[in-house]
């Protein structure tokens, strides 16, 4: 049984921000798989909810003209795996939704609900961050675009306002266009678990140079927000692709996050495991651009 | 129907939802209590205030520990002593202003509702005076001020020590002396179901419906926390999702109990979260072991020395019996002629440990299996034959514990097939000298278990049946279902014996103490054994009365008589139908007497069990992961009862010892004692995607002991997989861990320190 004050369902958007701006108490629920846990841990205790569950225009992925992705923000994850237009222009991204938790809370965890919970162990965050991706608000002011990377404020906390939900995240055309991703969710089980450390390597390689031509790369649980290494990044960029550049990777990136010791991994652990894992995840991107390595 | 692998009697019951478990029978009008846990690891309650809640709408009743009774009971599910001296420590009451640990019981709340009752708890107004707390047994055995309980002043619970020889000789003639530190970590049980329970008030007694292993000790002992007869509480057992021992210890039901009397004996459910059941119930104790050991040229264990301490935790629940149990082990199954051993049970402020499959045996064969392998090492031998080398072939008994021995000794035979399933030899050149980041090792690791609790204590078991009208059987047994499938060995048992088909066996799974034949309950692998020497007895009994009274239906003149699948025979020859003769013995106008068979037994016997594991694990050094490639379990458990629920007994078992070896752990702050990681989510589990296939083999010797040729099995599953795991490990990459499980974390600093990565 969940303490929950009072219950408001939303089917358009327009009426979610009304609610919302209704009733200044009330919180958004959308799939329930992060507002649930608080409410039964007591955090969200008696909360009012504005539950946008239902509202059709937040679901599903579409491809405009101009070649950019909508995602919108309560399509599930299981919805983004499958959906074909994810699957041809950004793998990464369904792949790496398809790692949170199990198949249950696939099928009701949302990539909206992801990224508003601010959590810096969302598994969608580091792939939209180096996909550059932007954010679509609507609030009673009006509706605005962000970059996701102003989102993310601290841990738990983004920069949505009092009235204002998140209904689509964008990708450009030209933040996918030639490249290839893949995610490393490093955690203590195959499952039904968080990420201790991850890592979202995005790339472009010129293999007819042998040149990695564009980089990007986001780290989950090595900051208080997903950490994109910005300074890697631009070292890495235009270096040959060989063994030498795998190694430069991991020690760039040692150097540059900065994860927590805590009772679940100390952060030495979670520097070897960064190093490791951006080797790996960065070699696959080349693998998979079709390169030989 | 012994040795037939007949469909579980209960199977379509569970998979179509129909089974009934405790929450499936509360009452609609239930009222819903909820537990105030201190939120400090030591120290004592300087004030609390109620008032807040119970004016909260929808509040019932709040009781504080100023309102139980002033007097302790003790918790184990152990058969009662008569003797005092060997009576189970009693050092808990039902709510305490006293805190021992972080999450102790200082209040409850009854209410109407759940969310009502969650209110009132955040109501509650607590000021504390704090003690410093203490999580470690080696510093807290040097005493604290003030103790943790009063009467143990250094608090060490009990201490307890036995010498073989003369291991200071033996270590002296030694060519080589080797020492091991081992350490394991608290784990805890993760039933599917949570302990829950509801109680109520009728005709003046207290009626607890609960999921336990042990409902008529659950009786006892609310008797006794409450102070009331014992014959006043009845207790209800319906089906339960699994217990492995946590509910071998009576939990939360003296406070139901006494909750329903505070309220006019209306029912009142207490339903334990997640969290609490990781904090507030039990869980395995950590046991550190300093051990020594000296071989001579060849290899043969000519001394060994074990020092063991065991943290309790607050209270005593299982206490010593546990660290107890280890130092027997360290006793059995290899050939030694000097051994002494030595173990330490200490109060701490943690969260209490008590009983959990295998008793202190997992603990203690993750301890000896590394240093045996540790040894086998250091001497450059194989670790297969350094263990055929040294363990028993064939009889050999416990020097103290008389009689336990191993009546059956299948263990080199289980070594042959395990090493054969797993390629031994062969691996263990291939993975010699390996380079690189990923590598690759296998390794072993060996068991005895005991069947039952004789001679330490005798825990008497119970059947009851009754001859229907159309000649089937209802059976009644004492000890009960908790998923492992005594329900369905008990009816083959009876089937077996009085010679007709399982489904003319009805049995009753739902255990009440007002109803049910005495037995002490579910636990210590014993009711196969002993639970099932009551059935086979009830079963001899029963048909002997058939026969008896199928003589006064038949001609003065006839053959021996016998009984088979529905008819009596004379000779070879039917006589007369079982039906007909049931009909007879309700109906009959000149003859009629219902046929009914009861009896309560003692079994003075014990037989060992024995086992294996061999494991092939993947280790990335750089990522401190390991993958399980292969792993098989091999047991000696006697004749198998019902071989497909055997496979599955033991691949639940070897889950178990993958998540103790790799995995599992309850973290406690060292600071306030707090549980870090109570929930599903950061204790580790095994996923079923962490799991790889199981492979489970058997080593069949008919045991003389058991009633049906079968000895132990229900707990050993769960003993060899942690230091077969930690071995291969050791195999594949040279480094030991002598800390289960052996985390990421742990691998990486091992190998970092190793200068591997």
């Amino acid at each position: 049984m969940y303490d929950i004050e009072k219950y408001y369902n939303a089917s358009t958007v327009k009426e979610a921000v009304e609610l919302l701006g209704a009733h200044p108490d009330t919180r958004i629920i959308s799939g329930g798989s992060d507002v649930l846990i608080k409410i039964r841990e007591g955090k969200l205790a008696g909360t009012s909810l504005v539950c946008i569950r239902d509202i059709e225009e937040l679901k599903g992925v579409r491809l405009a003209e101009n070649g950019d992705i909508y995602i919108g923000a309560g399509t599930t994850f299981s919805h983004i795996t499958n959906d074909p237009i994810i699957q041809e222009h950004i793998a990464v991204l369904g792949e790496a939704v398809d790692q949170v938790g199990g198949p249950q809370v696939r099928n009701i965890g949302t990539i909206g609900g992801n990224i508003c919970n601010g959590a810096v162990s969302a598994d969608s965050a580091p792939t939209v961050f180096s996909l550059n991706a932007r954010l679509h608000l609507v609030s009673s002011e009006g509706e605005r675009e962000v970059p996701v990377h102003d989102f993310y404020l601290g841990p738990g906390r983004v920069a949505l306002k009092k009235d204002e939900i998140l209904t689509h995240v964008i990708i450009p055309k030209a933040e996918y266009d030639g490249y290839k991703g893949h995610y490393v969710k490093y955690s203590m089980r195959n499952a039904m678990d968080i990420a201790t450390i991850s890592c979202s390597v995005v790339s472009k390689a010129n293999l007819d140079a042998n040149i990695l031509e564009d980089v990007r790369i986001t780290f989950g649980v090595a900051a208080p927000v997903p950490y994109r290494c910005e300074k890697a990044e631009l070292a890495l960029k235009g270096m040959e692709i060989n063994d030498i550049l795998y190694e430069k990777a991991a020690e760039l990136v040692r150097e540059e996050i900065n994860p927590r010791d805590s009772w679940r991994a100390s952060k030495a652990f979670r520097l070897q495991i960064g190093g490791e894992i951006v080797k790996r995840a960065l070699k696959r991107t080349i693998e998979l651009a079709g390169g030989d390595r | 129907m012994i040795g037939k692998s007949v469909p579980r009697v209960d199977a379509y019951e569970k998979v179509t939802g129909r089974a009934k478990f405790t929450d499936d029978y509360a009452p609609a009008n239930c009222l819903i209590a909820k537990v105030y846990h201190a939120t400090i690891g030591n120290g004592k309650v300087k004030s609390i205030d109620t008032s807040a809640a119970e004016a909260l709408d929808g509040v019932v009743k709040v009781v504080t520990f100023k309102d139980v009774p002033n007097h302790c009971y003790p918790t184990p599910g152990h058969p009662w002593s008569v003797e005092p001296a060997h009576q189970d420590i009693a050092d808990r009451n039902i709510l305490t202003g006293r805190i021992r640990y972080y999450g102790d019981d200082i209040a409850a709340v009854v209410a109407e509702d759940e969310i009502t009752a969650q209110r009132a708890l955040r109501l509650i107004k607590v000021e504390y005076e704090e003690y410093p707390v203490e999580t470690n047994a080696r510093k807290s055995m040097w005493g604290s001020k003030p103790p943790i309980h009063l009467d143990k002043k250094d608090n060490v619970l009990n201490r307890t020590n036995f010498f073989i020889g003369n291991v200071e000789e033996g270590l002296k003639e030694s060519e080589t002396v080797i020492e091991g530190h081992y350490k394991t970590p608290i784990v805890q049980h993760c039933h599917i179901e949570n302990p829950i329970s509801y109680a109520y008030m009728d005709k003046g007694r207290i009626v607890v419906v609960t999921s336990t292993q042990i409902p008529h000790i659950v009786k006892r002992v609310v008797g006794q926390a409450l102070g009331i007869p014992w014959g006043k509480v009845r207790v209800i057992k319906p089906y339960i999702g699994g217990g492995f021992g946590n509910k071998q210890d009576v939990l939360y039901e003296p406070l139901n109990a006494f909750l329903t009397t505070q309220v006019g004996g209306r029912p009142v459910k207490l339903d334990i979260t997640r969290e609490e059941t990781f904090c507030n119930t039990r869980t395995r104790h950590s046991i550190e072991y300093d051990l020594k050991a000296g071989v001579d040229k060849e290899g043969r264990l000519l001394a060994k020395d074990m020092l063991a301490i065991s943290n309790q935790g607050a209270y005593a629940s299982h206490g010593h019996a546990i660290a107890a149990n280890g130092l027997t082990a360290w006793r059995l199954q290899y050939a030694c002629p000097n051994t002494k051993g030595e173990a330490y049970t200490v109060y701490t402020n943690a969260p209490v440990a008590g009983a959990m499959r295998a008793y202190g045996i997992p603990q203690a064969a993750f301890a000896i299996e590394c240093f045996m392998d540790d040894i086998a090492r250091k001497i450059d031998m194989d670790p297969l034959e350094f263990r055929r080398k040294n363990l028993i072939q064939g009889y050999y008994e416990d020097a103290y514990l008389k009689p336990i021995a191993a009546n059956t000794n299948g263990i080199f035979e289980c070594l042959e097939k395990g090493a054969k399933a797993i390629g031994w030899e062969e691996k263990r050149r291939e993975y010699a000298n390996q380079t690189g980041d990923i590598r690759r090792g296998v390794g072993m690791s060996v068991f005895s278990y005991k069947t039952g609790v004789w001679p330490i204590s005798l825990e008497i078991s119970g059947a009851r049946m009754v001859l229907n009208q159309d000649g089937s059987i209802q059976l009644q047994i004492g000890a009960t279902e908790i998923g492992q499938g005594a329900d369905t060995v008990f009816s083959q048992m009876a089937a077996e014996t009085l010679h007709m088909d399982v489904e003319d066996v009805h049995i009753e799974t739902v255990q009440d103490t007002d109803v049910t034949p005495f037995d002490t309950g579910a636990y210590a692998s014993r009711q196969s054994f002993v639970t099932g020497t009551a059935v086979r007895q009830c079963a001899e009994l029963m048909r002997t009365k058939i026969l008896d009274y199928a003589k006064t239906l038949l001609p003065e003149e006839t053959r021996e008589l016998s009984l088979d699948h529905g008819w009596i025979y004379a000779g070879d020859e039917h006589a007369i139908s079982l039906e007909a003769l049931a009909m007879e013995s309700y109906y009959s106008l000149s003859n009629s007497s219902a046929i009914t068979a009861e009896v309560s037994t003692q079994v003075k016997k014990n037989t060992l069990a024995s086992g294996c594991c061999f494991a092939e694990v993947e280790v990335d050094l750089k990522l401190g992961k390991i993958k399980i490639l292969n792993i098989v379990n091999v047991h000696d458990s006697g004749k198998l009862l019902n071989p497909q629920l055997a496979t599955m007994q033991v691949h639940g078992g070897m889950s178990m010892g993958m998540g103790y070896g790799l995995s599992e752990q309850l973290i406690l702050d060292e600071k306030t004692g707090r549980v870090l990681n109570g929930t599903l989510l950061d204790y580790k589990l095994m996923t079923t995607m962490d799991t790889p296939d199981l492979e489970a083999d058997f080593v069949e010797l008919d045991d003389p002991m058991g009633p049906y040729g079968n000895k132990a099995l229900g707990e050993p599953p769960a003993i060899p997989g942690a230091p077969a795991i930690r071995n291969a490990v050791l195999h594949a990459t040279g480094v030991a861990f002598n800390e289960n499980p052996l985390t990421p974390q742990k691998l990486i600093d091992g190998f970092q320190k190793a200068g591997l990565i």
